[in-house]
């Protein structure tokens, strides 16, 4: 594996995760391996997207640090934080009546100042991104009038463009149909071989996770991490059964060889009530 | 690739985007701007040719026009156009900051507590003019103040902010009317007079502070501009992209308040600019960032000809604007509830 073992990137220690007063997670800690492609799998709710936050430094932590480049991220400014490390939110909104090629646009802000609002530079990079996605014949269409499975490959050009060497991307493919989904994976799949991207992604399709992670991490209800590692050494059928509460066996894919898994049929699953939640 | 054009300077550090669409708007706004202010100038009792009015602006007119046009008429417009494009900024900023065509400050109560302001001024503690004004300021900040603080910190985005901000300004209207049921016969008046926003009886001063004001604060929110375009995105997406969301959030909530409040000191509440010129101004340039200076230019204009309308159209009564902004006002209020309740939105 190329992935550092030692000091990553991006990491965080003793993290407690909390809106308000309800904590979400408890004495936290994730690294992310430099160069993985890192994907995050767990049951609803159990604080995916919170954790995605905090390493994007968009929720603080009541406790511990979030780590980049060796430094605590809140000591860095802001658009230095975004021009290396890049979200792509659960849920975006773009504003009404935007073409595709201004909202893509957006993701130059951090290149960008008052008197520097469209240099060449940003013209390819943006061109560059939306071709990577397939959006470059989309650039004059209105992003209110495409279909969800278009305007989700609009926000993944915006987020290349931001050309930051990590990318956090919560749930990329949901809206989208199989193939769809598969281009993306096969997307981040190419920036993470080709490009030397590190990209941890949200995913909810565990045969997704198992055969593009390079990384996983498994995180239980109460946001406690349950395993992380290679997809081969981490996915067996307890923990996918502690975890999910799901019942099922653990195959070879016969594509690829990673860990699939099946889950058990209707009545073997009743039989092992499942928590409900 | 994206919309609008560039100009780029040989060096490659400077590069601006322009939107032509914007950009010819806002032009042709001010032409018809520059054309009322002539008519609004030359017109009146003692008609005043252009050509001397122009001669009395370079400072070439006779010491009889001189009065005319820049003691008694020019004072007058310039405040008109001034407060107009403060109102106008004042009401873009906001409703982009809410995300909603609603959230503009003589909506949330704004306006109504620099009335409260101004009225206490006037009925309990029987000031002078500055005081009013200044006690106009006080009672509108204060008023954006405790609402920000109602709506539980969570944020000006959405509909908690513009409700808590409806009903606060309902409070606040109440309060002003047990305030005037307080008042003897001659404060009653004044306060009454207050109430209708009006330029009749502007000076030198009132343009001057308005004036002021804009020369700070807009180029103030014209320097996060970008930020504010991102920020409708959500907060969430603003970071990610490097805006100092909380700073940036400062600045702009700290202008439009700013600017509503002086321009409410120095004319009283002047209804509808705020609320209707930043929509108008955006259904024509069909721009996707919030267009400052296409809506300065737009409210600008309607409070320059809405004063000359009263003052041509119904002299001799002496109506003050405000009689003018807030009917068309009512009327644009429910054609956009109309429009907003059937579709669009969630
Ligand atoms: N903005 C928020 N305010 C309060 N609670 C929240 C907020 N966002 C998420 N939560 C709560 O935090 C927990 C974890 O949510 P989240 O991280 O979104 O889960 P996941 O992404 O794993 O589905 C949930 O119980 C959710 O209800
Ligand atoms: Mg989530």
């Amino acid at each position: 594996m190329r992935e550092g073992t030692s000091v990553s990137r991006l990491h965080a220690h003793d993290l407690t995760l909390a809106y308000d007063e309800r904590a979400v997670a408890v004495d936290l800690a994730v690294r992310i391996p430099d160069r993985s492609f890192t994907v995050v799998i767990g049951p609803n709710a159990c604080g995916k997207s919170t954790l995605l936050k905090a390493l994007a430094r968009m929720l603080k932590p009541q406790q511990g640090a979030v780590y980049l480049d060796g430094a605590i991220i809140d000591t860095y400014r802001s658009k230095e934080v975004a021009r290396r490390l890049g979200l792509l939110p659960q849920s975006a909104v773009a504003p009404g009546g935007i073409t595709v090629g201004d909202l893509v646009a957006r993701g130059r802000y951090p290149h960008q100042s008052l008197v520097r609002q469209w240099s060449s530079a940003d013209e390819a990079v943006v061109a560059d991104a939306m071709r990577l996605t397939g959006v470059a014949d989309l650039a004059d269409r209105m992003v209110d009038e495409l279909s969800g499975g278009q305007r989700q490959r609009v926000w993944l050009a915006m987020v290349l463009a931001q050309q930051t060497p990590i990318l956090l991307l919560d749930e990329p493919t949901t809206f989208l149909d199989i193939a769809h989904q598969l281009e993306v994976l096969d997307l981040c799949a190419d920036l993470h071989t080709d490009r030397d991207h590190t990209v941890v992604a949200v995913l909810h399709d565990l045969n997704h996770a198992c055969r593009y992670a390079s990384h996983l991490i498994v995180m239980r209800p109460g946001g406690q991490i349950a395993a992380e590692g290679a997809p081969a050494d981490v996915i067996t059928a307890d923990l996918v059964e502690d975890v999910f509460g799901l019942p099922c066996r653990v195959m070879d894919d016969p594509e690829t060889a990673a860990p699939m898994i099946v889950p058990a049929r209707r009545k073997a699953r009743a039989a092992t009530a499942v928590p409900a939640r | 690739m994206i919309t609008g054009g560039v100009l780029r300077s040989r060096r490659p550090e400077v590069s601006l985007r322009l939107d032509h669409r914007a950009f010819t708007v806002t032009a042709v706004l001010v032409t018809l701007l520059a054309a009322g202010c002539v008519v609004a100038l030359s017109t009146g009792e003692y008609p005043v040719p252009a050509a001397e009015v122009l001669a009395a602006l370079v400072g070439n007119g006779s010491p009889g026009m001189d009065f005319i046009v820049l003691e008694l008429r020019l004072p007058r417009v310039l405040t008109a156009v001034l407060t107009g494009a403060a109102l106008a900024i004042s009401g873009a900023l906001m409703q982009s900051l809410t995300r909603n065509p609603l959230g503009s400050p003589d909506v949330v109560g704004f306006t109504n507590g620099s009335a409260t302001g101004a009225l206490v001024v006037i009925i309990v503690l029987d000031g002078g003019m500055t005081d009013i004004a200044l006690g106009a300021l006080v009672g509108g900040v204060a008023t954006a103040v405790v609402v920000y603080l109602l709506a539980l910190r969570r944020g000006v985005e959405g509909f908690r902010f513009i409700l808590v901000g409806i009903g606060v300004s309902a409070m606040l209207l109440a309060m002003n009317s047990y305030l005037i049921t307080r008042a003897a016969w001659q404060e009653g008046i004044e306060a009454q007079a207050w109430l209708i926003g009006t330029l009749n009886d502007v000076s030198w001063e009132h343009a001057t502070v308005v004036g002021l004001t804009v020369a700070v604060l807009v180029p103030a929110a014209l320097s996060q501009h970008r930020e504010l375009a991102l920020l409708e995105m959500g907060d969430a997406v603003a970071i990610a992209l490097g805006v100092r969301v909380e700073r940036a959030r400062v600045v702009l909530i700290g202008a439009s308040v700013t600017l509503a409040a002086v321009a409410t000191a120095a004319t009283g509440p002047i209804a509808f600019v705020a609320l209707a010129a930043p929509q108008l101004a955006r259904r024509l340039t069909r721009a996707t960032s919030p267009g400052m200076m296409s809506s300065a230019a737009m409210g600008a204009l309607l409070l320059t000809a809405s004063d000359l309308a009263v003052q041509r159209v119904f002299a001799p009564a002496l109506l003050p604007v405000g009689v003018a902004t807030g009917s068309i006002g009512g009327l644009y209020l429910i054609w956009l509830l109309a429009t907003q309740w059937r579709g669009e939105r969630p």
